[in-house]
Parts: C-alpha cells; sequence; structure tokens
C-alpha cells in the first residue's frame, strides 16, 4: 500500500508540472495547446543533448532546457498565435494552428535527434528501502522533490510576483487587465514561453529516469488533457489536483486491475467520463470557462 | 476537382450552381478515372477512395462544428462501424450491404447515448471528452473477446452481390477485374449523396436551427428551440457518417485493428474541416482532398515530408484563418 501511494506521488508530482503548462497557456490565451507533448520531448532531447553528448552537468541541462523551450515558447505565441488569433472569426481556429505546430515540432525532432529511444545516465545511485515495504530509487525520489518544489517555486511566483499578478489578472478578465493597464500582448507572451519551459523542465527530468522518444509527444499531452479535465481547465490548483489524482489512479489501477488485462486507462477514461457528465466543469473550473 | 468543388460553393444562380454541380460530378465519374486509365497511376486509385471515405467522415465533424462543437472523436465511430461490419461479416454471415446501414446506425445509436451527457459539455471541454472517446474506442476493441483484440479481425470477404428481385445491381467484388475501380465508384457515390445530404440539412429548417445553436445557446433555447434533442440529433448524424466511413474503409483494406482508427485520425478530420473552412459545406471536403492528397504527393520529399507538410499548414492557418474556402469571401464578398 505505502508503495502504491508513493508511486502515485511520483507520478501525480511530474503529471501536475506538465499540466501546470497547460493550463497556464489556456488561460491566458484560451489555446488547447496540442503542442505540449511536443514541447515536453523536445525539452527531454535537449537535456539528453547537453548532459550525454557534451558531457556537462545535470543541472545545466535542465537550465539549457528551460531556455530553449521558453524561447520557442515565446516565438510561437509572438509570431503564431497573436496574428491568427487577432484575425480569425472563431476561437477554435487556433486548435489547427496549435496541431500544425505539433507536427513540426514532431518532424523537427525527427531531423534533430533521430528516433531512437534516448536517456542520460543516472544522477544518483541507490535504492531507498525501508523494510522491503517501500522501495524506491534515490533518484526517482529526488526527480520528485524538484517537481514539488517547482510546482511551489511556480505557485509562488504567479502569487507574489508582479509578472504573476499580471497573468491572473489577465487569466481573470483580459478586457478588464488591460484597462488597469496591464500589457496583454506581453503577459501572454511571456506566460506561453513559462507554460512551454514548464513542458521543457518536466522532459529533462524525465530523461534520467524513462528516457524519451518521439513517440511519447501525442500520448503525453492526452494525459496532460485528461488532468486539466479533471481539475478544471484554466485553474492552477485545479491542474495540480488533477495531476495527483492521475497519477494515484494510474499507481493505484495499474496495481489492482493487472490480473484483468491491459485496462487501467479504459476504466479511467470512462470514470472520468462519468464524472464530467455530473460536473462538467471539473473539480475546480469555472462553468465554460 | 479544386475549381468545381470551388464553382459549387461560389454559385449564386441556380443555372450557375447546377453547372457546378454538373462539372463536379463529371470531374469524379469520368475524368478522373479516364485521366488514371491514361497516366497508369492506378496508386491513385486508393489514394482518392480514400479521400472521399475520408470527407464522408469529415462531412460529419463538420455537421458537429456546425452547432458549436468541436469533435475530435470521429475515429471512436469509424472504428466501431469497422468493427460492426466486421463482426456481422465474418461471424454472422450477413451481406455487406446490409452491414453498411447497420453499422452506421449503430454508431448513431451510441452516439445517443454517449452524447446525451457529454453534449452539455461545450468549448475545450467537450473537444477534450471526445478526443478520450477516440481511446476509449481503442482500448475497448483491444479488451473486448469479440473483436478479437491486438490481433484484429483479418481476411474479410470482398463486398458480394447486391441484387433486388434477382436483379443485379451491384456485381460480387471478387469477380470484377478491377475492385479498385469499384472501390472508388463506391466511396465517390457514398461521398456525393453525404454533401447531398449534408447541403440539404443546412439549407433546411434544421440547419437555421443547427446555426442559432452556434451562436448563442441559450439565446435559441429561451425562445423555444429544443436544444438538448437538437444537439443529440446534429451528433447521432455526425456519427452515422463516421461509421459508415469506417465500414466501408473496412470493406477495402479486408481487415480491421484496434489501431485503425486512433487519435491521430480523429484530429485529422478536425483538421480538414478547418482547413476547407467551417463556414463552408464543401470545407471538409476540400480540405481532405489538399491534406490527404498533399500528405501523398509529398512523400517523395523523404524525411522532410512531415517538415513540409506541417509547414505548409502553419502557414496556411496564417495566410488564411478561416479556411481555404475564406478565399471566396474576400471576392464575393457574401456572408
Amino acid at each position: 500500500m505505502e508503495q502504491i501511494l508513493a508511486n502515485g506521488l511520483y507520478l501525480g508530482a511530474q503529471y501536475a508540472l506538465i499540466a501546470l503548462g497547460l493550463t497556464l497557456i489556456f488561460s491566458l490565451m484560451n489555446v488547447l495547446n496540442f503542442a505540449h507533448g511536443q514541447m515536453y520531448v523536445f525539452g527531454g532531447f535537449v537535456t539528453y543533448t547537453v548532459v550525454a553528448q557534451l558531457g556537462l552537468p545535470f543541472i545545466v541541462g535542465l537550465i539549457a532546457s528551460a531556455v530553449v523551450l521558453a524561447v520557442m515558447g515565446a516565438l510561437i505565441e509572438k509570431f503564431l498565435f497573436r496574428p491568427v488569433i487577432a484575425r480569425s472569426k472563431r476561437d477554435e481556429s487556433t486548435m489547427l494552428l496549435a496541431a500544425g505546430i505539433a507536427f513540426f515540432l514532431d518532424a523537427v525532432i525527427l531531423l534533430l535527434f533521430g528516433e531512437k529511444q534516448r536517456g542520460v545516465p543516472k544522477v544518483v545511485n541507490g535504492v531507498f528501502n525501508w523494510d522491503m515495504r517501500l522501495i524506491m530509487p534515490y533518484d526517482r525520489i529526488l526527480i520528485a522533490v524538484l517537481a514539488i518544489a517547482l510546482i511551489v517555486g511556480f505557485i509562488l511566483f504567479m502569487q507574489y510576483s508582479r509578472t504573476g499578478r499580471a497573468m491572473r489578472a489577465l487569466a481573470q478578465d483580459r478586457v478588464a487587465a488591460q484597462l488597469m493597464g496591464v500589457d496583454v500582448d506581453r503577459y501572454s507572451m511571456i506566460g506561453f514561453a513559462l507554460g512551454a519551459m514548464l513542458a521543457g523542465l518536466v522532459g529533462g527530468l524525465l530523461v534520467t529516469i524513462t528516457g524519451i522518444n518521439l513517440g511519447m509527444g501525442g500520448p503525453t499531452s492526452i494525459k496532460a488533457f485528461l488532468m486539466i479535465m479533471i481539475g478544471g481547465a484554466g485553474v492552477i490548483s485545479g491542474a495540480i489536483a488533477g495531476g495527483f489524482i492521475l497519477g494515484m489512479m494510474e499507481s493505484i489501477g495499474l496495481t489492482l486491475l493487472a490480473a484483468y488485462g491491459d485496462v487501467t486507462y479504459l476504466v479511467i477514461f470512462v470514470t472520468l467520463m462519468i464524472f464530467l457528465a455530473i460536473r462538467p466543469q471539473g473539480l475546480m473550473g469555472k462553468p465554460w470557462g | 476537382m479544386t475549381d468545381q468543388t470551388q464553382s459549387i460553393a461560389q454559385g449564386r444562380s441556380s443555372t450557375t450552381r447546377l453547372a457546378g454541380v454538373l462539372a463536379f460530378l463529371l470531374a469524379v465519374f469520368v475524368l478522373v478515372p479516364a485521366f488514371i486509365a491514361l497516366t497508369g497511376r492506378w496508386d491513385f486509385y486508393y489514394t482518392l477512395t480514400s479521400v472521399a471515405l475520408l470527407s464522408v467522415a469529415a462531412a460529419g465533424v463538420w455537421l458537429t462544428f456546425y452547432i458549436g462543437r468541436i469533435n475530435i472523436g470521429q475515429g471512436a465511430y469509424a472504428l466501431t462501424g469497422g468493427y460492426v461490419s466486421a463482426i456481422l461479416i465474418t461471424q454472422y454471415g450477413v451481406s455487406f450491404w446490409l452491414t453498411l446501414p447497420l453499422a452506421g446506425l449503430f454508431c448513431a445509436l451510441v452516439s445517443v447515448v454517449i452524447g446525451l451527457p457529454i453534449l452539455r459539455l461545450r468549448g475545450v471541454y467537450f473537444a477534450m471528452v471526445t478526443l478520450v472517446l477516440t481511446e476509449v474506442a481503442r482500448l475497448t476493441a483491444l479488451a473486448l473477446p469479440v473483436t478479437n483484440g491486438a490481433k484484429g479481425i483479418t481476411s474479410i470477404p470482398l463486398p458480394g452481390e447486391l441484387s433486388i428481385f434477382g436483379l443485379t445491381i451491384i456485381p460480387d467484388f471478387a469477380t470484377l477485374a478491377n475492385p479498385k475501380l469499384a472501390f472508388y465508384l463506391m466511396a465517390a457515390v457514398l461521398m456525393v449523396v453525404t454533401y447531398l445530404v449534408l447541403w440539404r440539412i443546412v439549407n433546411s429548417r434544421l440547419g437555421h436551427l443547427c446555426r442559432s445553436l452556434q451562436q448563442n445557446e441559450e439565446l435559441s433555447a429561451s425562445i423555444g428551440v429544443n436544444t438538448a434533442m437538437l444537439r443529440v440529433l446534429a451528433y447521432a448524424i455526425s456519427s452515422f457518417f463516421g461509421g459508415l466511413a469506417g465500414a466501408i474503409f473496412v470493406a477495402i483494406s479486408q481487415s480491421i485493428y484496434p489501431s485503425s482508427f486512433v487519435v491521430q485520425d480523429s484530429v485529422n478530420f478536425m483538421l480538414y474541416c478547418f482547413l476547407g473552412g467551417l463556414g463552408y459545406v464543401f470545407g471538409p471536403m476540400l480540405g481532405t482532398l489538399l491534406l490527404y492528397f498533399g500528405w501523398d504527393l509529398l512523400s517523395v520529399a523523404k524525411q522532410y515530408q512531415l517538415l513540409i507538410y506541417s509547414g505548409a499548414l502553419i502557414a496556411l492557418m496564417l495566410v488564411l484563418p478561416n479556411g481555404v474556402l475564406s478565399l471566396l469571401d474576400r471576392k464575393g464578398g457574401r456572408k
């Protein structure tokens, strides 16, 4: 039981971090970022390149992932999303753009990094063993702690910094924020960069454990969608709750339902659909946010 | 074909519209087979058949867009339709032609059951749930015993003879010298009929009601439109098209696997609609043709195929955010 909970927490921490980036972008721009999973993969490959090929320390790789993805996010917002949002008749048109960017990133990753599964050596060795009841490698604990630290840092940033306040204002009411003197364009760009950066950071963290490959982008996006649906789209607390809930469900499901074959995700999906039929806006979302 | 489709949408008076339709039919049923026979590019038949079938499924997605819902779950219904047809043919020996409407109806029925709760969702919530629905369909197909799991159902016989009172209407596909052509004609006929139905729906009272839903659901409910019923109806029609297309795909490939239609396909259906233009009935058809055919032609670029394809997609979106058919707006200035 302890093992299941620990696994759930470990999964949940990384999931929450992915969902945070997605929900941030959604709340600021009303864009469902289909390319989020690809950004995550890209971040993983940047860390891999820096650590495994250039031989630099892991922390440098992580910072490189964050910087590269933040720049990429800012450019994507400025040159792609902004003009399309300004000119299209229906909001949904951005979904085509986001899907196009997802394909594009897939193509770029394929050309730059190839299609092989890549990983970097363990950051720390050894396994934590509590009386055979709870077994967890130290590197997983390190990653989980780092992920939780990043989540806490992100919440503090959103809560207390000037930029964070401006972005929260933007998420609440775009027009009102603009009237109060918030530079809407600038903070949309920062928000998108931040969201992309979070995706890149998770990629960089996980490349040390599970490794990374080209095909992981799409499934990661779907998982991230699930999380923000559970918690409510565009709400930061909801994304964190959604991430941890999905992590727990996956961990418990994989243990309990193992006897019935590979049905964990089927059960999760069906539960989610029933849940959404009862509470369409998720746990903490605003109705039709 | 592009010009003909455009002329249909552009046709203001009934004579130009009629001429456009005739030109389109001529292109589909005479010019394309003639062109393929001349150039010997028989592989185009498979591509064009796929385009026709995908555009039938995309027509369904377009109809859900028309009531203001983003549908990324058409792959689920295509898969369901395919399995219904495959199971009926292989296990119960039902004629393919009978399974076709049955597959569509089964999908429509399923979509009513699923649609009743989830159609209450809006915007990205509905989009995400339908996306998940595609995964649900795939995982269900993997888990159920009747679908034979990951091994799928293979060696499904070709469509048999269709006859009424001993009069053969459609010959047995297995006896034909060229089943590719037969499949192409079947798919093309289905596409033409589908878009005729869609066009009729949009220009009927039902279409006007759907448009009111797209613009403001509360307002239309307040003046007495039964929005709940209308939503489910539109969604059921949409899923019917999806199931139909899926069933024919199975007949062509003579096999079906849980991965025959995946999330990628569902997303593609949505992209076809966007690219063609959400405000135009023939948008999804044009979008399917451009994207699917374009992808096929780009295969000469080898490893840069996806790069060029996605780059073109992004560029198109930047230049024409309201779809390719919005070009007509600029010239004609209607809508």
